[in-house]
This record gives C-alpha cells, structure tokens and sequence, in this order.
C-alpha cells in the first residue's frame, strides 16, 4: 500500500482513512519517507514538521473514529512557506526572515487544521513570491520532478513539485500573477487561483494586496474542490474577503459541460506562445466542445497592456509591504552600523535578494512625486479597462481558454533577463489584475514536459470552472500520469 | 520698516476615545497599560496581517465633522503614508490622503469681542504611532531608543485648517475652541500634556494689503497651548525681522524649544520626505451611507457656542462668563450643577447665576489653578458650593470667611455647614453679643469718641474695624454698623 498510495488523490487517501485500510500517522510517515528519500533532489520542502504532523494526527484519527470527517481529515498536505504557521518558522525564502516564527496561524492553517489536515511541512518558493521558478528562493532550488534539471515553475514551486512528486497529495500556494497555475502547468498538476477575496488572505505574507491570492495546487480537479470547500469564505480579519456564504465546490462537479460558452482568445496564442503549446491547447478546446461545449473567438486586445500594469501595481504595493522589514523587531538584523538610518539600510541590503530589490525599486519609483500620474494612475486606469473588457466578454461566453503558459518548464539558470523571466507571466497575469479566478489543468506534454491549459471565468465561478476542468481531465488521462523519481 | 500680516494655518492631531485600536482589537488606552502590553500582530506590523476599520472610530470623526460645520464624504478611502522610522511599525502609515471623510467645515471664535470664522478644509483619519523613548546608556553615553507599541495603531484625527488666522491670540482661541468641542462631543480628552491633543503651525507673513502668501513655516513640538501662542508670536516676529533685513523665509520646518523660548530650524523643504501615498490595498473604500450620517447627527450634544448662548440669554451671564463656564463641557456641568442645587435648597433667586459663575471662575479658577486639578474635579462638590453660597445668602456668613471655607472645602471636600462650623466661621448676628462688643470698644477709645461728637462721621468707621478686630471677623458688619450709630448717638 505505502508504496503506490503517494500518488493517490486527497479522496482516494480520504476513503483509505476511512476504510482503516491505513492510519492518518501511517499516511503521513509514508509521505515524511518519501520526502526523506528523493527530497533532497527535488528540494521542494524548506522544513517538515513531523512534531506538528503527530499532534495533529491523534486529533484527527480520533475524529476518524468517531466518524466527524471532512474529506480532509487525516490526510496529509503542505503549505507555501509564505502561509503563516504558528510556532512554525515562516520565512518567504528569503534570509530576511530566516529567524520569524509567527505568533499566529494564518486563516487558510487554521481552517484545515480545523477541519483535521495534517501539516507536512512549508513549500519552498521564490522570495516573497517574486519570480517565476522558485531560483530567487534564499535557502535552495526546487526541480521539476518531470526533468530535475528543469525549473518548476514559481513561485509556488514548491508546492507544485511536491504535489507532482508525490511529496504531498495536496499543497496551498499563492498567486499574484500566475503563482499557482504557472507552476501547476510546468509540473503538470491542477492549480487554481480562486476569485479575488473568495480565500482570506489573513496571515498571508503580502506581496502585492490587491492581486495575492491563496488556492490549491492537487492532482486532480476534484481535489481541488474539495480542498476549496475548506478554506474559501469571508473572514473578519481580512476586510478584503467576499461576504458570501461557503457554497460545496463538488456539487455539480460532473455535470458536464453541454452548453457551456467556451471562448477562446486569439491573443492569447500569438506571438512568444510555444506552437505546440497553442496547438495543445486548441486540441483541448476540440475535445471540450467535443463534449457539448459551444466555442467561439472573443478578442481581448487590451490583455496585452496586463503585464505592463503588473509589473507598475505589484511593484508598487510590494515596495511599502516589505517597508515593514527594518532590522528592529523580527527578522534579519545588522546591528553594525554607526546609527539607524545606516542600520535599517545595511539590514536591508544584507536581507533581500536581487529580484525583491529590483522590485522594491520599481515600485517605489513608481510611487515618488511626479511619477505617480504617469505609472501607478496609469496601470490603475487600465487595470478598469482591463477589468470591463473580461466583463463584457462574460457576457458572451461563460468561460475563455487559453494556455496557461508560453512554454514547457525551462532548464534552471536557463532565462537570466528579468524581462524574458517576467513575460512568462503573459497569459495568468490578466486573471489577477481583473481579480477573476482561473484554473490550470494538464493538457498534454512536449518531449515529456507538461504542458497545462488555463480555464477562466467571471468572478466567482469557481464552480463552473471546476465543472469545466473536471469534464476535461475526465476525459483524458493527463492527471494519471507522475514522473518516474 | 513694512507692516507685516500673520497668515496661520493649524494642523490638530486628536486621538479618539474608543475601546479599540483603529484596525485591530487591542485596547486602545495605552497610557495606563505597561509598555507593549496592549499589542497584537496587527498593530505590530507582523508579517501576513491585514487591518480592519473600526466603526467606532468612524463614527466619532464623523460626528467631529458634524459638530464643526463639515460636509461628510459619501465615499472615502484610506491610503498608504510610506516613511521609514522604527516608531512606524509596518513602514507605512494608513492614513487618507485625497478623499478624506469630512471636509469644507469651519469653527466660528470670538477675539476680544470680534466674532471670526475659521475655514476647515479637512478632518481625516489615522493611526498613531509607537511612542519612542530617546536614552543614553549610563557608562557609555551610547544613545538608544526604546519602543513602546501600545500607541501605534491608536484612532487619531487630523484636522487641517484653511490659513485664516490673523494672530497668535486667534491660534490659541482657535484651538481653545476646537479642543472645547471634541470635548462636549466627547470624542476625545484633548489634553496636550498627555499627548492626546497635539498642534503643528503653518506661520507665514506678508506685508499688510499683499493677497499672496510669503513662504511658511511649519512648527511642530509645541505642547501647550501657551506653546503654541508663543511660538507662532515668536516665528512672526523672526520672520519679521529676516524680511526687514532683506532676508528670505525658507520652507523648513522648525521646532519650538520651550526652554529657550525659540524656534529652531529641523529639516528643510528640500530634505523632505516623499510619503508615496496610494490607495490602501487592504481595505475597500469606505462607503458612508447617509442614513448612517443623519443617525450620528442625532447624537449630538448641545455644542459650547450653543450653550454659551443659553447662558447668556436664559442666565444673563455676560458674554466674558459664559465662555469662560463653558470653556469644558464639564466645567459647564458643574456650574449647572450648582444652580440646581442651590435652587432645591434655597429656592429661585435672581442672583444665583452670577454669584456661582463668579465664584466657579474666579475663587475655585484660583484654587484649580494652585492644585492643578479642574475645578469639576476637586473634593469640592456642586453641592457644597451650592450650600456656601446659600449661607453667604443668608448673612450667615461673610464673604471673606466663605473664601477661607471654600480654601479648606477644596481639599478636604467636606460640607460647607461642617467646614464654617469646624473652622467657626459663621457670622454672629445676635444683637447683644454684638452690642457688648460695641460698649467694650467705645468705652476703649474716648478720643474716637470725641471726634464722633466733635462731627467728625468718619470715626464711625474707625469703631466698625475694631468691632471686627474684637469678633475676629464673624460679626454681621451691617448689625455692627447700626449698633455703633446708635450707641454713639445716646452718648449725645
């Protein structure tokens, strides 16, 4: 049993819990093996807390016994390490926060540790979630199971590769302009980027405010709902979140997609996509509408302007987020210095990275007097034009497809422009600057590479996109294929 | 030598009276609670955390606007106000920077009998910051700072005034005025000592007749309201006197040394910050429904001009009386207070008003001023007052003796009949006593006695003193004066 049950999905691991065919400890010692033994070459966990996994383990086999379950509970899972744990070291990967361990779960930990997960351990990722393939993370790289000589994705790339890897059946990340389903794509497993405030963003380390948000990274689509089911709804600590009342994500999950709207963007497939990704994603679009869905073109020309405006807002925010690391009350700290000024200066140049410092700058750039006209009003301008256009194309269609990224994962060390690096955000950025959610699933692969295809909808149509992405995956046998480690 | 004309702008920083901190749930009063005792992860700035507005605090800014001739925004927001200090626990501030909740209001005062009226442009809302402690380390001489957190994170309230004011007395009735009414509205202690109340000034001048503004200044650590007078008196003059040397004003802004009794230059405009203000993304706008507004108006009090007013035309104070008993809205209480009771005790008189707004202002004034304690909260209670007028009231006793009362009431805070009876006070009125007295001291005095007889009326006066002299005081001075004449006039 131990050694096939990895790459069980969360139900499946859930029913075995359940038919005592294995103890919630049992699960979670064979992942904690698992992780001891091919972990250290794919390098997706910064730390693992068997202590924490063992004590919550005696609750939720009691609660197992008892017959109070969610399809959760007992079953193993691990969190970015941008999700803060309380008593847990939370570090963003960045030296920065070597020594911070938090005072205070964040909402997402206390919701599944309510409802009996059990917490393997944080998912590396890049630092403060800023890059595209886990590279900038200060602590170590994570490799593609697919290819370890391959980048998987970011920043959530820890998750997705412990996920890929069987390293843990579930995994939460966050997704500031395509941080769940960038990975999810290169790893070839399901991410979702729910709608903006459907997920409490409490105890979320900020990147950028008005684009973060927390989701699920599974291997299968079902998964993904049953993991929404617990941590999505309105939280009074975070004045952002959604008041609406939790809706159950697997209910009409198997509808099907007979009728469905689908459009799909032609520019979303031109110029620096991969050929064979848009060919692979057209081929997608064929087999949905094979199964009952309708298709039609929906143009959204100012789609391009996204990553321009990514690239001033999240900046920006993310200039007077990370303000808060100075040296003096957590954190990295250098006390060699002749007063304060120097001080805080010297911390933070010792504390960060290039690439949080480049966007520090950035945004604080574009922030200063007599430039705030010209970038920040300007992207927040065409933040509403983007917005109204995903709008009026919802209106039309009730999902748009794309590919989910412009290429198969590339090789570490491969992109060092910071240009050709942000571009790789083009098609998920959009979703996360009109704040609506988007999912990607494995679609296919090139020469062994996964490749991942991106559903998107209105706001708050989780349910629809989960319908539309089960349908697929059911139809195909993307999500039953792991790599060989 | 050009006559110059002050042109002030006042900057008011409030906190709020609420349970709560601004965006978490600490408690709010941190003057009282150990340092960094009243903290949470939000208020510390901790990493993953996320503020959330508190009502109350909204609703109190509101009824400020309200009371201070505001409109009340229907949609605001909060911004981000980055600064990098160690008392700012997040790096930024959340403060607001182009939708404020009130604007356009404005505060009617009067200086020295001319009513002005003062334009408001804005009253926003804020967070404290944490309170830095400046130390030298005992061997070393090393400075650090400590920091105490329980501040950050307190309701404060800026209130930018427009630069209407003419002269550093107009600052000072201006903010007198403006304290009064959060006061009455019990939005805030107001009190500058505590640092609950803080003022910044806009000085600048220009020559008499000139519409353009000159060059200001603004002065910061000013912490009273004396301070603030003197300050602003002392920068109009500096400024006077660069301009007539042929100097420039530079935009800088200064700090008041309160030892030295000068402005002293602290940063210049050049090396100012640039606060990067955007919209705080972790909080919606504010929608402000305007049912809410008219709700918050319902709960305003009568507000220190009305009540200023009443007394003059119910009471028949005079104009200097009435603004000086309802200069706080508990002085204005207690003094209201003490008519009731007088009225229940002795009942309706036409002299009452005047006689406890004199001695509310001008005797326990005296004795709050020498105690440092209000008067509304000295042992002396209404009552007693009420009571120590009414024995004056009845000839019971002098008035000099119920200064001596009122001296010992003060701080013992018993009842005014126990007080003249221990320190025995009260006047004697009985006839014969006092008769004996009058025998005894003509009998004394023959001289006197011939110049009386002589015609000389004013040696009267001389035998009332030494009747006084001989009753320490407590004799009825009219009884003693009739006794004497007729005394004096059987002699003849």
């Amino acid at each position: 049993m131990a050694d096939q049950i990895h790459y069980q999905s969360v139900r499946q691991m859930s029913d075995a819990l359940l038919a005592k065919d294995i103890s919630v400890i049992e699960l979670a010692d064979a992942h904690f093996e698992r992780i001891e033994q091919i972990d250290d070459r794919v390098g997706s966990y910064l730390a693992v807390t068997p202590e924490r996994a063992r004590e919550q383990a005696t609750t939720a086999q009691a609660s197992i016994d008892s017959g109070n379950v969610t399809p959760l509970t007992g079953v193993p899972m691990q969190l970015k390490d941008n999700l803060a744990t309380r008593g847990i070291p939370t570090t963003c990967s960045s030296l920065m926060l070597e020594n911070f361990v938090p005072p205070y779960d964040s909402t997402v930990t206390a919701s599944l540790a309510n409802t009996g997960a059990i917490l393997l351990g944080k998912g590396n990722m890049d630092e403060f979630a800023m890059g595209s393939s886990t590279e900038t993370s200060a602590y170590k790289l994570t490799r593609n199971p697919w290819d370890l000589s391959r980048v998987p994705g970011g920043s959530s790339g820890g998750p997705a590769a412990a996920v890929a890897g069987g390293l843990a059946p579930y995994s939460l990340g966050s997704d500031t302009g395509g941080s769940i389903r960038q990975p999810a794509s290169f790893c070839g497993i399901v991410g979702l980027k729910p709608t903006y405030g459907l997920v409490s963003r409490f105890g979320l380390i900020a990147f950028a405010s008005s684009l973060d948000q927390i989701g699920p990274l599974t291997r299968t689509v079902e998964d993904a709902a049953l993991v929404m089911n617990a941590i999505a709804g309105p939280d009074t600590n975070d004045s952002t979140s959604i008041l609406r009342p939790v809706i159950d994500y697997s209910i009409g999950l198997k509808d099907g997609v007979k009728g469905l709207r689908i459009g799909v963007v032609p520019e979303y497939f031109g110029e620096g996509i991969d050929p064979q990704v848009a060919q692979l994603t057209r081929k997608a679009i064929q087999q949905l509408e094979f199964l009952g869905a309708e298709v039609s073109e929906v143009s959204l020309p100012n789609s391009k302007a996204a990553l321009a405006v990514y690239y001033i807002l999240a900046p920006s925010e993310c200039s007077a987020n990370l303000a808060r690391y100075d040296g003096v009350k957590f954190g990295f700290s250098t006390h060699d210095a002749p007063n304060m000024m120097a001080a805080l200066e010297a911390t933070r140049e010792g504390g960060f990275g290039t690439e949080v410092k480049r966007r520090m700058m950035m945004g604080t750039y574009a922030l200063s007097s007599g430039y705030y006209d010209a970038y920040y009003k300007k992207a927040q301008q065409v933040r509403t034009l983007i917005r109204r256009e995903f709008d009026a194309a919802f209106e039309k269609v009730d999902v748009l497809i794309t590919p989910t990224t412009p290429t198969t994962a590339f090789k570490l060390g491969e992109i060092q422009d910071p240009v050709v690096m942000h571009a790789n955000d083009v098609c998920t950025v959009p979703a996360n600057i009109a704040g609506i959610p988007g999912i990607s699933i494995p679609c296919g692969a090139i020469n062994g590479l996964p490749v991942g295809l991106q559903i998107l909808g209105p706001h708050l149509s989780e349910a629809t996109l989960l319908r539309t992405a089960y349908a697929y995956e059911q139809s195909t046998s993307w999500h039953a294929q792991h790599p060989t480690i | 030598m050009t006559e110059y004309e002050p042109v002030i702008g006042l900057e008011v920083h409030a906190q709020l009276i609420t349970n709560s901190k601004m965006f978490c749930s600490c408690p709010a009063d941190y003057q009282s609670a150990p340092p960094n005792t009243h903290v949470c992860p939000v208020c510390l700035g901790l990493p993953g955390t996320l503020p959330v507005i508190n009502s109350e605090a909204i609703k109190k800014i509101i009824l400020t606007g309200l009371a201070l001739n505001c409109s009340i925004a229907e949609q605001t927001k909060f911004d981000r106000k980055s600064y990098p200090y160690p008392d700012l626990m997040k790096g930024y501030q959340i403060s607001q920077f182009d939708l404020p909740i009130c604007y356009d209001g404005h505060l009617d005062i009067d200086v020295d009998g001319e009513a002005r009226r003062i334009g408001i442009e804005r009253i926003h809302m804020e967070e404290d910051v944490a309170k830095l402690f400046h130390r030298t380390e005992a061997g070393s001489g090393e400075g650090y700072a400590l920091v105490d957190v329980n501040r950050a994170g307190v309701p404060l309230m800026e209130m930018v005034g427009r630069p209407d004011i003419r002269s550093a007395e107009e600052a000072r009735q201006y903010l007198v005025a403006y304290r009064s009414i959060l006061q009455y509205i019990g939005v805030s202690t107001g009190s500058m000592e505590e640092g609950s109340f803080r003022c910044d000034a806009n000085v600048s001048i220009r020559p008499k007749g000139v519409l353009e503004y000159g060059t200001k200044v603004e002065v910061k650590n000013m912490n009273s309201f004396r301070a603030v007078f003197h300050a602003i008196e002392f920068e109009i003059e500096r400024q006077s006197k660069v301009l007539n040397e042929g100097g420039r004003i530079v935009q800088e802004t200064r700090g008041w040394v309160e030892a030295k009794g000068e402005t002293i230059s602290l940063r210049s405009k050049e090396k100012a910050n640039d606060y990067r203000f955007f919209p705080e993304p972790d909080l919606p706008p504010l929608i402000v429904k305007q049912s809410w507004v008219a709700e918050i108006a319902e709960l305003l009090p009568e507000l220190p001009i009305e009540r200023r007013v009443r007394f003059e035309d119910e009471l028949g104070l005079s104009p200097y009386d009435a603004g000086q008993v309802t200069a706080s809205p508990r002085l204005a209480d207690y003094y209201e207070s003490v008519i009731q009771h007088y009225i229940e005790i002795n009942g309706p008189s036409g002299t009452i008003a005047k006689s406890a707004a004199n001695w509310t202002i001008t005797e326990l004034g005296r004795l709050s001023n020498d105690g440092q304690i209000p008067v509304e909260d000295s042992p002396l209670k209404a009552e007693y007052l009420a009571e120590l007028i009414g024995l004056i009231d009845q000839k019971i006793i002098g008035t000099s003796q119920a200064k001596i009362a009122a001296e010992s009431m003060f701080t013992t805070g018993k009842s005014a009949k126990i007080t003249v009876e221990e320190l025995g006070l009260a006047q004697i009125t009985d006839s014969s006593a006092i008769g004996d007295a009058v025998r005894e001291v003509i009998e004394a005095n023959p001289s006197a006695v011939a110049d009386y007889m002589a015609g000389k009326e004013t040696a009267a006066k001389f035998f009332v003193g030494q009747v006084m002299k001989v009753t320490k005081g407590k004799a009825n001075p009219t009884i003693v004066s009739e006794l004497i004449i007729e005394q004096l006039e059987a002699k003849k």
